[in-house]
């Protein structure tokens, strides 16, 4: 028999691996973003020598030029703007088609259900092709609108799926005593069923938010004009003019990751919710 | 049916309207354009559209070896993804579902690469990754290492592999979290009774956790698999597709025939030799394992 002392060695060692483990793969994680900040607050001289992680002399004039010369305030606004509109849209249109999804009846509605859900599962990694051919021909390229539209179908499936299990599950009481005080169907959607849904909206907004905010490729696709481009277009734009502008870029870089990494500290009660849901339908 | 039965009907039909309305133009009918597409030659602009049949899949198969290279590039980083990635997701599922402590603040940590857009991660990286001013580097000259300093993402011989590993650091988030939802769903009971029966942390990891995991497992492996052969943004972002092809992935060819070559119909054919092969990759890896499981 092995003593008490042997085991509690054993332990310990082995705990110790497991922290140094977790340790380590958390600061990988973390250090790039420390690194992105900390350059940003050099100077286009010392960038190159400097390898420290906290810099002599922190030069925030970086942010007010890339927020002005870099572009970055119009982009930043951009973004704000497309962010808003495209949750907004995604929260109305999937609620609704949500809603009677769960609720009503009518010809042909699980027929539409299941061509939606089918959208998330067949990967057609080339439509956006056809999609440009059409958004060209709707005379929506280039406009805000074609591209506010292509995001909101972008999360439409997933956030009607999500709204839709949870009204399954939702009790019909509150809704039936709307009606008998003579609620539209209309009223009870907006008056009960959404105040209701409030914790799975929490989850297809921020999904939603953080999805536009960081998509890239359609706002590639859609806009040329370089006073509509959003934050993650305007990054590889000036990526591309500047190249060796690092202290801007990575200035530009932060203003981009700021406020999702934010959002994400705030809510990630609900991402977790939302991964582990989603998964279940992917 | 009397008139108010069919108002009711027509009302029902008006909540789902916008929604598929946008889905019928933005999803249906670029998904149809792509399958008649595949079958002429079109610069995109002109109106005369030539029909040419399946010329365009016959070049795809046949006349294209930075396609197929491209797509051994993207089954390259995905078997890297599927091993390694998922190894490491896997392992801090399995550290963070025991009582240690700071388990919150390393759930929270390991997602916040995934939450990052694609653009931001590459730039940072590829900063980091620089050849001559890049920090990885700058360690590796201070440590007397310099030997081993390289351009990481220009050089052929690396680009593929720091591609992959930036990708890998980008993803495993997604999985940790699936991992550990799957190891909180075991009922803690089964491990106590084997406990009770003499079993060791080995053999309870063996026959419990294993077992009970390949479900989840699969689904991890399906999500990665598709969505790592689609990933190109990050790509984009940190070496465009070069050195000299050596970086390529099919959805960049697809934008290039499209952009570059201004080739819209072959960039459908393209696309949709693609998603067969992602489908039937996908259904044998469910199919697989559905029949292990049971």
């Amino acid at each position: 028999m092995k003593s008490a002392a042997y085991y509690t060695a054993k332990k310990i060692t082995f705990n110790s691996f497991v922290y140094l483990f977790l340790i380590s793969v958390a600061l990988s994680c973390i250090f790039p973003l420390l690194w992105m900040l900390s350059s940003s607050l050099k100077t286009q001289e010392t960038i190159f020598q400097d390898m420290s992680l906290i810099p002599r002399e922190l030069h925030f004039d970086n942010y007010m030029r890339a927020w002005t010369e870099g572009g970055f305030g119009r982009c930043f606004l951009n973004s704000i703007f497309y962010t808003t509109s495209v949750v907004f849209g995604i929260v109305i249109v999937s609620s609704l088609a949500a809603y009677a999804f769960s609720r009503f009846k009518f010809p042909g509605k699980n027929l539409i259900f299941y061509i939606f859900m089918g959208a998330m599962m067949i990967p057609i990694p080339g439509s956006f092709v056809a999609l440009y051919v059409l958004l060209n021909k709707l005379h929506l390229r280039d406009t805000p609108i074609g591209y506010i539209l292509c995001m909101i179908n972008v999360g439409l499936s997933t956030s009607i799926f999500l709204l839709k299990t949870f009204f399954d599950k939702l009790p019909h009481e509150l809704e039936d005593a709307a009606r008998i005080d003579g609620c539209s169907k209309w009223g009870i959607w907006r008056h009960v069923a959404l105040p209701l849904a409030r914790p799975v909206l929490a989850v297809v907004i921020v999904f939603n938010t953080l999805n536009v905010w960081n998509e890239y490729f359609l706002a590639l696709l859609i806009f040329d004009s370089p006073r509509l481009m959003p934050l993650q277009l305007g990054l590889m734009k000036l990526q591309g003019e500047f190249v060796t502008q690092y202290p801007l870029l990575m200035s530009g870089l932060t203003i981009t990751a700021l406020p999702i990494v934010l959002l994400y500290l705030l809510m990630q009660k609900y991402i977790v919710k939302g991964v582990t849901q989603g998964a279940v339908v992917g | 049916m009397n008139y108010h039965k069919l108002k009711s009907t027509f009302e029902n039909y008006l909540f789902i309207l916008p929604a598929v309305i946008i889905f019928a133009i933005f999803y249906i009918i670029p998904f149809i354009w792509v399958f008649q597409l595949s079958v002429f030659e079109w610069d995109g602009i002109s109106p005369l559209k030539t029909a040419i049949g399946l010329a365009n899949f016959k070049e795809v198969i046949t006349g294209d070896p930075i396609w197929w290279q491209s797509m051994l590039n993207a089954g390259y980083i995905t078997i890297i993804a599927l091993t390694f990635q998922n190894a490491v997701a896997f392992f801090l599922a399995l550290a963070c579902d025991r009582e240690i402590r700071f388990k919150n603040w390393f759930r929270v940590i390991f997602f916040i690469p995934p939450v990052l857009s694609e653009v931001v991660v590459g730039l940072v990286w590829q900063w980091i990754l620089d050849g001559n001013f890049g920090l990885l580097n700058g360690w590796l000259t201070k440590m007397g290492l310099a030997h081993l300093a390289k351009y990481w993402l220009s050089d052929p011989a690396t680009a593929l592999n720091t591609v992959a590993i930036i990708h890998c650091w980008k993803g495993f988030g997604w999985g940790f979290l699936i991992f550990l939802a799957g190891l909180q769903g075991i009922p803690r009971e089964l491990y106590e009774a084997a406990r009770v029966d003499g079993a060791n942390a080995f053999y309870c990891f063996k026959n419990i956790t294993i077992p009970l995991m390949i479900p989840v497992i699969v689904l991890v492996g399906i999500l990665t698999i598709l969505g790592t052969m689609q990933a190109f943004v990050l790509i984009m972002a940190m070496t465009g597709g070069g050195p000299a092809y050596h970086t390529q992935v099919p959805v960049l060819r697809i934008y290039a025939s499209m952009q570059g070559a201004s080739r819209f119909g072959y960039a459908c054919a393209q696309s949709l030799i693609f998603g067969v092969i992602l489908i039937t990759i996908s259904f044998i890896q469910y199919r697989f394992s559905g029949k292990q499981s049971r």
